[in-house]
């Protein structure tokens, strides 16, 4: 992404909070990427719009800059943007003791301007590269609709961030809190997933919803990366290798997370041969498609901190995984206490 | 180096919607064709040169958030996978190269893992 949207973000977010940027900030950072590219610059410019015509004298132009508290104005004829004059054109005119002259006289008649329907991304870069304060902004028949000025941009995303925030702030805290919110000897959330065997469509879409879980629940990106692969190495298990698919399930419990995959057959009769690097079962057709590679179970492995594997031929297969949390991992408080460093960083 | 330039300089084809690719800017790279190992060593913000095809190359995308998949030796993704990609977020490009002239011209680029 661009570093120049980036900017104002960082500080912003470094200085609010005045320490340096975690994870949940630079998911925030992400979704303002997002909104210049969502925000349009119809949608955040000044449309309350001053201007003035070639002929007005520039006295007259000076009071109007005054009156309204701005910095430049554009020119307009008949519509169209003719010109701009800024707070530096009238200074020179001021020098020349030339305040009667028309505005037609001093104005940057070269304009650089922006299109209402593009997003602010566009006009943030006109903005750096061309060092420029304020932008006028015509519409697709070069009408004059709007001025638009850094201030503007910042507001905008201000106000569609908060909005944003506020929204997801209610869901996460609802989620993240679970397991301070409910009180029990032993809380366990469950998710179980049914896999179908041969089922390439769907593959990774269990995993995929076991993320954003992980995440919903405040899981930090490292552990919810560990949490990825495995699951995915397990899904994948089910469909390539079962008779009858299985069953996917992640307990989450504030110290732990549980994965585990079950199935009916066809069961493994080597249960250490599999851990080897580069053996496996799987078909040639299922290797072509870059599966079967031999390594599913060694990067399940890798991942997590234990791993049990135990299968009958002929009757059942159940892999269980745990990867241990710190205490803080799930129904961490909420103003950044979970930035201490975990043994997983 | 943004996306954008890669994909004008390798002249690669964009299969799925297009977007603002200039402002992504790929972190590093990954080339394999064995899933199992793209799981284990794409990044997020990679690019990940292969020449599998197939649907269920852009989970593995989304799972590892991927900056773009390029799809070697033009091999074509069908429809279904093109579809999958979009609604997903992920970016499939392709091209008539063998992955390991990819590989060269992006480490040249200063795409480097």
């Amino acid at each position: 992404m661009s570093p120049r949207a980036r900017t104002p973000t960082e500080q912003e977010a470094h200085g609010r909070r005045g320490r340096p940027i975690t994870d949940h900030d630079a998911h925030e950072i992400n979704r303002v990427e997002e909104l210049s590219y969502d925000l349009k610059i119809s949608d955040v410019m000044s449309v309350d719009l001053h201007s003035a015509s070639p002929e007005m004298p520039l006295s007259k132009v000076l009071d109007i800059l005054r009156i309204n508290r701005i910095s430049g104005l554009p020119v307009v004829e008949e519509g169209k943007l003719a010109g701009i004059l800024s707070i530096e054109d009238i200074v020179r005119a001021m020098q020349k003791n030339d305040l009667s002259a028309p505005a037609s006289q001093y104005m940057t008649r070269e304009v650089t301007t922006a299109v209402s329907y593009d997003s602010i991304i566009k006009a943030l870069r006109t903005f750096t590269e061309r060092g420029l304060g304020r932008l006028p902004v015509l519409d697709e028949n070069h009408k004059l609709v709007g001025m638009l000025t850094k201030g503007d941009i910042t507001r905008g995303i201000l106000v569609a961030l908060q909005k944003d925030y506020q929204e997801e702030e209610v869901r996460r805290y609802r989620a993240s809190h679970l397991f301070e919110d409910i009180i029990s000897e032993r809380t366990t959330l469950v998710l179980r997933y049914t896999i179908k065997a041969g089922d390439f469509t769907q593959g990774g879409k269990a995993s995929s919803h076991i993320k954003r879980a992980l995440i919903r629940l405040g899981a930090d990106p490292q552990i919810t990366r560990r949490c990825c692969i495995a699951v995915y190495e397990a899904e994948m298990n089910l469909i390539i290798h079962t008779t009858n698919g299985g069953i996917l399930k992640l307990e989450v419990e504030p110290h732990r997370i549980t994965m585990s995959a079950t199935d009916d057959g066809p069961g493994i009769a080597d249960t250490e041969k599999v851990f080897q690097p580069g053996y496996s079962t799987a078909t040639e057709e299922v290797r072509e498609m870059g599966f079967g590679a031999g390594m599913g179970l060694v990067n399940m492995k890798r991942c997590v901190d234990s791993i049990e594997l135990n299968s009958t031929v002929g009757k059942s297969t159940k892999l269980v995984m745990r990867i241990f949390v710190p205490d803080q991992t799930f129904g961490a408080s909420r103003d950044g206490q979970n930035n201490e460093p975990s043994k997983n960083h | 180096m943004n996306l954008q330039k890669i994909i004008d300089e390798l002249n690669l084809n964009v299969l799925t919607e297009p977007r603002d690719f200039a402002g992504i800017t790929p972190t590093g790279g990954y080339s394999s064709d064995l899933l199992s190992c793209v799981m284990a060593g794409a990044r997020k913000g990679h690019l990940w040169i292969t020449l599998q095809a197939h649907l269920n190359i852009v989970a593995i995308a989304a799972l590892n958030e991927v900056a773009a998949i390029i799809i070697t030796e033009d091999a074509q993704p069908d429809a279904a996978s093109i579809a999958k990609a979009n609604e997903q977020g992920v970016v499939l490009l392709s091209t008539s190269q063998p992955t390991y002239e990819i590989n060269g011209k992006l480490w040249e680029m200063g795409v480097r893992s």
